[in-house]
């Protein structure tokens, strides 16, 4: 009985729904445990207790929120465009879910080994701004319009480094597959690319900063400037999703961070999976602590900041890596 | 429907008389878009309107649109008693409340002959610095959320909230201030108003340089603000800008200083002027002027004499003779000024309020043409605009 479970398991597609229910609950959890990290984080940044009236210590505020999502009608504005409108918080939060099967959370728990893991998380994340355009196009909003023009400029822009800069690290690698660029980062602290390529580490972060909709990048919903930008009209769970997505993205570019900056699951005396995701949160505290600090960049500068420093700098590092690999090898 | 099926839309959802009358900017070429900045937007501080029209992110032509708070304090002074109008002037400029107090009482004060004792002068003097303050300080935080910073708005509370604490001592509220009274104040200052605003001077000193550090010198602050919306001398003195709008473009004039009211000549301080009349020279202004107020607070506080706080010869019922005044005093904003036609009755004749806001908004439409909405934006936080103030 219990061997023939295990085959079943084994099977490609009963391991392939099962690790996209895996991930699905962990995003749900996610979601919920980021909104309260995110507010008491806010909270301790300025001076204040942050949620702390449902449950002990405001542990079960996310939950009181989300009920109140979930309780709240859906509207759909006069003049939307219906289909799209709906279509576009779905398009925004589904493809994450397919960013987390190639992850390599630690050698035995990986949802998908991909040759192309690295290539296929990018491909879906950028689909993100498919979902805020149509989000901004459909809700027949000027604020969203203007939201959705921002979102589409800013996410083209910023994905040229922050591929640029993925492309080096696959060089000095050799492969795009997740499990072998943490392994690659194996022989200690010092091997880990965050040392080895620093200004590929800091023009990522700057990158899925912007590629996120992160303070202070966060142009598409900037709230003093068009109010809430792409999801102006969005309510109820509609809003909900296009928020889940958001924090879904966070966490997996600070995962992939962590695989490609940090030695992914390496480190002394725990085991895999508790250093993954503690990376993995520390990354996305250092991204929380940007939105509560810096005021927000202009539009003409944000894209000025990408075309002028960080594709060039990108590139000199990726003519760099090439050389360097040239030689050593 | 599509967004393209626009005239269908218009017949819908038929906009207001500004929204129908906004005639497109002859500058603009091919599509353009028209938007309502408010009444209900997150930058505009209260229920001000700007009908912008955008060439992508450009603005075209802004045009404010007033009056969604219009609460007709004027006509309000018309049949009220004068006594029955003071609590008005509290809810002119919520913010910088005791200067609108200061303006109109002595104003009537000017008109009926009635003297001010010594000390209620110095407290006059001492609650409208602090207010002013916290004025400043509120603009302080406002402005850097509306450049989107949430974190300095909720520090500016924090000491905000020890001047307001100071102040409801002496004036029992801490908002809407209906403190001054024809003659003097309303109660007397306590010792421990006065140990307060000592500690309050120390402590804001000491938050001050903090805030440049983290705040006036961050990177990203200064490209949103240096050589954002440069006004001009010459512009800021044809639209009859006031306060630190017109200091910031480097016209050293403050009622304060230029006619001396009540006993500010008594005092060392100086007006901070800003160079280029950007939005940076603003907020430097206003920073400054915050230490400016600390100063002239602390030198109040060494000098305060004893004596009464309250003219007693001023009779409940005050009847101005017949005649007509005019007192300009120094708010927060600008040039607070008060005129009063009286015929000798219990109520005045007429009254005229003169906002600061007022003036400063109508640089907005010539300051925002061909700026980015968000600099428009950063450009409307910058003008320190109270909404009830320009609405009146």
């Amino acid at each position: 009985m219990m061997s023939q479970l295990l085959s079943y398991l084994s099977l490609p597609l009963v391991h392939l729904i099962l690790s996209l229910v895996v991930i699905l609950a962990f995003l749900g959890v996610n979601g919920i445990v980021l909104i309260y990290v995110e507010r008491k984080v806010a909270g301790f940044i300025q001076r204040r207790p942050g949620p702390y009236e449902v449950g002990p210590w405001g542990l079960l505020q996310p939950l009181a929120d989300a009920l109140k999502l979930l309780s709240k009608q859906l509207v759909t504005p006069m003049g939307a465009d219906k289909i799209l409108f709906w279509a576009a918080p779905i398009l925004s939060f589904a493809p994450v879910v397919i960013c987390f099967m190639p992850m390599p959370v630690s050698p035995m728990f990986t949802g998908m080994e991909m040759n192309l893991g690295l290539i296929l998380i990018l491909a879906f994340t950028s689909l993100n701004v498919l979902a805020l355009c149509l989000a901004g196009w459909s809700s027949n909003n000027k604020y969203s319009l203007l939201g959705a023009a921002r979102a589409v400029s800013q996410s083209v822009a910023y994905e040229i480094p922050l591929l640029i800069t993925v492309l080096a690290i696959a060089f000095q690698t050799g492969s795009l597959n997740l499990s072998e660029i943490v392994a690659s980062q194996t022989k200690g602290i010092w091997s880990w690319n965050i040392f080895v390529q620093p200004i590929a580490f800091i023009i990522y972060i700057i990158a899925v900063t912007a590629e996120t909709n992160r303070a202070p990048f966060d142009l598409p919903e900037a709230e003093s400037e068009l109010t809430a930008g792409f999801h102006t009209e969005y309510a109820g769970m509609h809003f909900g999703l296009f928020f889940l997505a958001e924090y879904s993205y966070m966490i997996v570019v600070c995962a992939v961070a962590t695989v490609l900056f940090l030695g992914g699951w390496h480190g002394p005396f725990l085991s895999g999976p508790f250093w993954f995701i503690l990376k993995t949160y520390a990354l996305i505290l250092v991204l929380m602590w940007f939105r509560w600090t810096f005021p927000r960049v202009r539009f003409d500068q944000l894209l000025n900041i990408c075309w002028k420093w960080l594709i060039p700098l990108s590139l000199i590092n990726l003519v760099l890596t090439a050389l360097l690999v040239k030689i050593v090898r | 429907m599509t967004p393209s099926d626009n005239t269908t839309m218009q017949n819908i959802l038929s906009g207001d008389y500004y929204t129908n009358n906004f005639t497109l900017s002859p500058a603009a070429e091919g599509d353009t878009l028209v938007l309502n900045l408010g009444p209900q937007h997150p930058s505009t501080h209260g229920v001000l309107r700007v009908v912008v029209e955008l060439d992508g992110e450009y603005i075209l032509k802004a045009e404010p649109v007033l009056g969604y708070i219009h609460r007709m304090h004027e006509k309000m002074g018309e049949v009220k008693t004068y006594a029955q109008y003071l609590p008005n002037m509290g809810r002119v400029d919520y913010l910088h409340a005791l200067a609108w107090n200061w303006a109109y009482v002595a104003a009537v004060e000017k008109l009926a002959g009635v003297a001010v004792p010594l000390r209620a002068e110095y407290i006059r003097v001492i609650t409208c610095e602090l207010n002013r303050i916290s004025s400043h300080l509120l603009w302080w935080g406002a402005y850097l959320l509306d450049l989107g910073a949430f974190t300095p708005i909720l520090y500016a509370f924090a000491d905000r909230e020890k001047i307001m604490d100071i102040l409801q001592i002496v004036t029992g509220s801490r908002l809407t201030y209906c403190y001054y009274r024809f003659g003097g104040v309303s109660a007397d200052i306590t010792p421990d108003f006065i140990d307060m605003t000592r500690e309050f001077v120390g402590y804001m000193r000491d938050r001050l340089p903090m805030y440049k550090t983290f705040v006036t010198e961050n990177m990203i602050l200064r490209g949103r603000c240096v050589d954002i919306g440069v006004l001009s001398k010459e512009m800021a003195v044809r639209y009859g800008a006031t306060g630190p709008v017109l200091r910031g473009s480097g016209v050293a004039h403050d009622t304060r200083k230029i006619e001396p009211y009540s006993i500010y000549d008594r005092f060392d301080f100086d007006i901070p002027v800003g160079k280029n009349g950007d939005a940076m020279d603003r907020y430097d202004v206003r920073i400054a002027e915050i230490q400016e107020s600390l100063r002239i607070i602390e030198q109040a506080l060494a000098t305060l004499p004893a004596g009464d706080y309250l003219n007693p010869d001023v009779p409940e019922r005050i009847t101005p003779p017949k005649g007509e005044v005019y007192f300009a005093v120094e708010g927060a904003r600008g040039k607070i000024g008060i005129y009063i036609v009286s015929d000798g009755g219990i109520k005045p004749y007429r009254l005229k309020l003169r906002a600061p806001g007022f003036s400063n908004l109508h640089l907005f439409a010539e300051l925002s043409q061909g700026t980015i909405l968000a600099d428009a934006v950063s450009i409307l936080g910058s003008l320190d605009l109270v909404i009830p103030e320009i609405d009146r």
